[in-house]
């Protein structure tokens, strides 16, 4: 067994780090202050080539492998949370499913723009009413001729007002025997007629990221653009939730990273009773806890990305590893603000924005709550992985490099 | 044209220089391609971009200095190159501009070759310039911007950047340019360079490879490096009921102290 990174995982993670450093860090704060997406992050991100880092070059990508996505998530995350979440939606929930799901033609018209960074996507299946319960949604999509109509709205979905495409799941079948029969997903151009989109405002973090709402009244999506079978979108949706957990997960190792070496050097610097605080073992205790979940966060990660990179189905893995490190990130956050004492409170330092940040990724892509019982179900031996009609292609080097 | 940019692995510039028995320790600071030389591999790479033909990146370190050439090449430059050889390990920039001289001569017909203007841990600048007058082409040093490369009639015209401003300076080719952080933004690695770098074999020549034996004596030892003598610090507060007392008991301080 060998835990070391190569000199490719290594180059990955050193160019993210620079970019996010260099050219979101320096000016976070602000955006986060206005409420606002920075508008140059999604353009350069796609310049870089970190929006199509895991696809195959034939398909616009750039031909890595789902460690480097991990890798490139946790150091995005390790400065703003805004920036992973770009990653989640625009790879993890959309394209990674069409390259799952799509099939050539769709992944010639939707996944090549996407991985080449020249289109945004985004995955939108919560809805006012539904969430965790996916097959309760409410969105229809009745079938008129060789098209659908879809209605309906979808709500706390991030980039909704960015994105130029939406994977989506609606209700095909009104009376299916079994609620999570009778859905189907769909790749929906947002700029059709009848769609419009908003973003979300007063939001507790990722305040520096776009969150919105879709409402499609009458959408015409011809039956190319439905992703799978008809009656496969709940199944489309739970694999979506696998790369986009798995993204969520290593980003939320980043943000640890950040808690803990903010942590560090406010520590050794600030002083009482004349020592440095980083002197006084209940500190020394917070920064100890932190330092061991990062490192656990981690190793849930990779694993998961390995799982993924061999083409074994990681449902239980990658829910574990985000479960995990976002319930992990948020204490470490509240714990570096407690290092920081009075300073932590306020946005003079950065983490306050940890914290706030922190508690979304506890809610989406399936609430820790809900992981629990999935976790449980694998543990019992209540709940096993059936094979799917389309697995996830493990990742091979030759196909995903092969121009 | 071909063109060689010269390259250091240098300790990352956040890294804490200390002092541990008489030698400079910069502890397990990451090692990283001097940020200075990233401007000249951008540089390098522009110049390829505009004309053609190739760059080879060119370091003189250990073994672990490969890793520096690897973020060269995964920023795009074509090949790489190490100089190494334990006879290195004291050498001062008379050591390695002999040797890079040497290696440059090695490869064929550069017409120009570019440096950072200084490496961050040893911070002399001279090693560009030592390198031209070893080689016997003109140094441009200090260079903020080019303004006109032509390599069919092999000249170049360059801006210098100077304390009272900038000086254009106008040179035939070959040359060695040696330049600074406002000549352009270095490009981040692409993932398709990152994945040719990390698959890279490096070649290392020795100084028997260059031609350089025996190695000469370096001129310049540092034979004990000693921490500058911490400053005390104190504070006083100086007494008075009024500001006016106060401003007063301070200009007599200031007095006292000689600092006024």
């Amino acid at each position: 067994m060998d835990f070391s990174l190569g000199p490719e995982h290594e180059l990955v993670q050193k160019m993210v780090r620079e970019f996010a450093q260099k050219e979101v860090a320096p000016f976070i704060q602000e955006w986060d202050r206005k409420q606002q997406m920075a508008p140059e992050v999604l353009p350069r991100m796609g310049k870089l080539g970190i929006l199509g880092i895991c696809f195959p070059v034939s398909l616009g990508g750039q031909g890595m492998d789902f460690i480097s996505l991990g890798l490139a998530c946790e150091e995005l995350e390790a400065v703003d949370t805004t920036l992973r979440v770009v990653m989640s939606v625009h790879v993890g929930l959309c394209g990674l499913s069409l390259l799952q799901w799509g099939t050539e033609a769709q992944q010639e018209e939707f996944l090549i723009p996407l991985a080449r960074g020249e289109k945004i996507g985004c995955g939108a299946f919560s809805e006012p009413g539904a969430g965790t319960d996916v097959a309760n949604l409410q969105t229809t999509a009745k079938q008129d001729g060789t098209d659908y109509i879809l209605n309906g709205e979808k709500m706390w979905i991030s980039l909704a007002s960015k994105a130029d495409f939406a994977l989506l799941t609606a209700r095909t079948d009104p009376s299916p025997k079994r609620r999570s029969q009778g859905l189907s997903s769909f790749i929906v151009d947002l700029r059709s007629k009848g769609v419009t989109t908003g973003d979300i405002k007063g939001k507790l973090g990722v305040r520096a990221g776009s969150t919105g709402w879709i409402s499609m009244q009458d959408v015409r999506v011809p039956q190319t653009a439905r992703l799978g079978e008809q009656g496969e979108g709940f199944k489309i949706t739970m694999s979506a939730f696998d790369s986009g957990r798995y993204t969520v997960a290593a980003g939320a190792a980043g943000l640890i990273r950040a808690c803990l070496e903010a942590s560090v050097a406010y520590s050794k610097d600030r002083k009482t009773f004349g020592q440095p605080i980083a002197d006084h073992q209940l500190v020394q205790a917070k920064i100890a806890r932190m330092a061991s979940d990062y490192e656990i966060a981690k190793l849930l990660f990779l694993k998961a990305g390995w799982l993924k990179n061999q083409g074994v189905r990681n449902t239980y893995e990658t829910s574990m590893a985000k479960r995990f490190a976002t319930d992990a990130s948020f204490n470490a956050a509240s714990e570096a603000i407690a290092v920081h004492g009075s300073y932590g409170y306020s946005d003079e330092f950065a983490v306050e924005r940890y914290l706030r940040n922190a508690r979304g990724a506890m809610i989406y892509e399936g609430t820790n709550e809900i992981h629990s019982l999935i976790q449980a179900g694998y543990a019992l031996g209540d709940r096993t992985d059936k094979a799917l009609r389309r697995e996830m292609p493990g990742y091979d080097p030759e196909r995903w490099q092969a121009v | 044209m071909k063109v060689v940019v010269c390259v250091k692995q240098t300790p990352d510039t956040a890294a804490t220089l200390t002092v541990v028995e008489g030698k400079a320790a910069w502890g397990d600071a990451p090692l990283v391609l001097n940020p200075w030389d990233e401007y000249a591999v951008e540089q390098a790479l522009r110049a390829k971009e505009a004309h053609g033909g190739s760059v080879t990146a060119l370091s003189l370190g250990p073994e672990s200095a490969k890793e520096a050439l690897k973020q060269a090449l995964a920023m795009g430059c074509d090949e790489a190159i190490l100089i190494s050889d334990p006879g290195f390990e004291t050498a001062d920039s008379l050591v390695v501009s002999a040797a890079l001289a040497a290696a440059i001569k090695k490869i064929e017909s550069p017409d120009i070759i570019f440096f950072g203007k200084a490496a961050v841990d040893t911070d002399t600048g001279v090693t560009g310039p030592q390198v031209a007058r070893r080689l016997g082409w003109p140094s441009l040093n200090l260079v903020a911007a080019i303004t006109q490369l032509d390599p069919g009639a092999k000249t170049i015209t360059v801006e210098r950047l100077l304390e009272e401003g900038r000086q254009i300076v106008r040179s035939s080719l070959p040359a060695v340019v040696s330049v600074v952080k406002e000549i352009n933004e270095p490009r981040y690695p692409s993932f398709m360079g990152i994945r040719k770098a990390s698959k890279a074999v490096i070649p290392t020549w020795t100084a028997a490879e260059i031609g350089l034996q025996p190695i000469p004596a370096p001129a310049l030892t540092w034979p004990e490096v000693t921490a500058p003598a911490r400053a005390e610090q104190s504070c006083e507060f100086i007494p008075g009921d009024t500001p006016q007392q106060q401003a007063a008991g301070l200009v007599e301080r200031m007095i006292a102290e000689k600092l006024i």
